[in-house]
């Protein structure tokens, strides 16, 4: 069986462990430097991305988990898409540029205009995945500006990309975590 | 019944989710949330004065000043919640208009109306409630609250409240999965709660919506200890900012509620840490003064 890290600093962590266990995989939660070498690859989950980077430098993480994204497939949601991107906005802030993509922060508004959607996704993800369309939860998301050096947008809510590859890694503007369809995870495990 | 698969309830436990694991700093102004943020809390919480000054000026406490709230809307980027009292569904619509990311119906500010609380399902904005027992958990729950809180003993620098609501409520979960069918129902007679509920909680072991803990934490040490207890995030009032640094507690806190279970770690968060706030003996508070059993 996979054994899949979820970072643990912070956020819905323990909902990502849940879905990884339902896609099939083993879900370790990590804490410490020392957690990083018995993985295969990582989950960077949702909650508050200026409390995880916070988090990251206290406790001597942040170089730790860039080296991690330089070998091994690493795939964030919400926050934890804002953290692996290369520019992020409203505020500008510091991230751990594992992905060519650039990210505005809270794009859509407050908690007031948190979401539940179902997105028409690309049909190479339906290819890869299953097909059908995909139940998406926004919550004071951010919204991918922009996207370069070949990434792959799979999925796309009114226009923007929402699901984006790029090489190893994956991010999520939306919580497939929050929802029974487990296909976002298992495309994630598939990279493997 | 009660809608837990609907989309509405999902977003608004769905924020809660967000914040596990985190800090959620009481502030009252501008300033104050610039250094909660800065220090790594997952949220604020607007109000007017802090518990611990509520308890010491008495007088009526309500609902922020608006422009305050805007303020501090405008000066950080993480989730800002506020307070209505108890009952005040029109405070309540005031904030839901202003576009706060959480309403915290709260027993800190006076009570408006001494039998009903809020009919939190009617709104698009989720709402944290605090709680002493179960019942009263999922009574709040069964009105409409996403998120849970203890409501320990605001202001008071004194985890024992604290200490005794999260134990009291997780003791109560974990006596309802023993149970057969016919005693759940005596047993909802008895917490005052749904019948619906109490089966779910039964079945499940933990509440539908998140569990969070407040009321007294004034140090990384009582933020670790009600996190081992069972709390999935905390609430710090009166803590930070009536104490001598507030900066660095904050930060200290913050560092807690993420090594709860690393005493190492925790040894390191409460170095260098000045001055506490003072604390009040509980015991020796007058029934009239305590915050805790406003709500019903």
């Amino acid at each position: 069986m996979k054994r899949v890290g979820v970072l643990s600093l912070q956020g819905d962590f323990a909902a990502h462990g849940a879905a990884l266990a339902r896609a099939g995989a083993e879900p370790v939660y990590i804490r410490e430097r020392e957690q990083f070498r018995a993985i295969d690859g990582l989950v960077i989950p949702g909650g508050e991305s200026t409390t995880m980077l916070k988090l990251l430098h206290q406790d001597g993480l942040m170089d730790a988990l860039a080296e991690f994204g330089r070998h091994k497939p690493v795939f964030g949601t919400c926050a934890g898409a804002i953290l692996m991107a290369t520019e992020v906005w409203n505020p500008a802030q510091e991230s751990l540029a594992l992905m060519d993509i650039a990210v505005e922060r809270n794009a859509y508004g407050r908690q007031i205009d948190s979401r539940v959607t179902v997105l028409d996704p690309e049909p190479e993800f339906q290819r890869r995945t299953a097909p059908g369309e995909l139940e998406a939860v926004f919550i004071r998301a951010p919204v991918i500006r922009r996207v370069n050096g070949g990434g792959k947008v799979l999925a796309r809510y009114r226009g923007d990309p929402v699901l984006v590859e790029q090489g190893r890694h994956l991010v999520a503007t939306f919580h497939p975590e929050l929802t029974a369809d487990s296909r976002v995870h298992a495309l994630f495990l598939e990279k493997l | 019944m009660f809608e837990f698969s609907s989309e509405e309830f999902r977003l608004k436990v769905g924020l809660a989710e967000m914040l596990k694991g985190g800090v959620i700093m009481d502030v009252t102004n501008a300033e104050q949330a610039k250094i909660a943020e800065d220090a790594g809390a997952c949220a604020v919480m607007a109000l007017e004065r802090v518990p611990a000054d509520i308890r010491k000026e008495g007088g009526v406490a309500r609902m922020a000043n608006i422009g305050k709230i805007e303020e501090i809307m405008r000066t950080v980027h993480i989730p800002v919640m506020a307070k209505a009292r108890i009952g005040h569904f029109m405070e309540a619509r005031i904030l839901e208009a202003l576009g706060v990311d959480y309403i915290d119906e709260s027993e800190v500010l006076t009570p408006a109306d001494e039998e009903h609380h809020i009919a939190k399902s009617d709104f698009k904005v989720p709402f944290v409630c605090g709680a002493r027992n179960l019942g009263e958990a999922l009574r709040r729950i069964a009105e409409g609250a996403a998120m849970i809180r203890t409501k320990g003993e605001a202001g008071s620098g004194n985890i024992v409240e604290a200490v005794r609501h999260i134990r009291t409520i997780v003791k109560q979960m974990k006596q309802l999965t023993v149970l057969g069918k016919e005693e759940l129902v005596h047993q909802a007679k008895e917490l005052q709660a749904p019948l619906e509920l109490v089966e779910w909680v039964a079945r499940h072991g933990t509440l539908p919506t998140p569990n969070f803990s407040a009321g007294g934490i004034a140090t990384p040490a009582d933020a670790a200890l009600v996190m081992q207890l069972g709390a999935e995030a905390v609430f710090v009032g009166s803590g930070i900012f009536k104490s001598s640094d507030p900066a660095a507690r904050a930060q200290a806190i913050v560092h807690a509620a993420k090594n709860f279970d690393n005493p190492e770690k925790l040894l390191e968060a409460s170095r260098l840490l000045g001055e506490a706030m003072p604390g009040l003996d509980i015991a020796k508070l007058p029934e009239s003064e305590l915050l805790q059993t406003r709500g019903w």
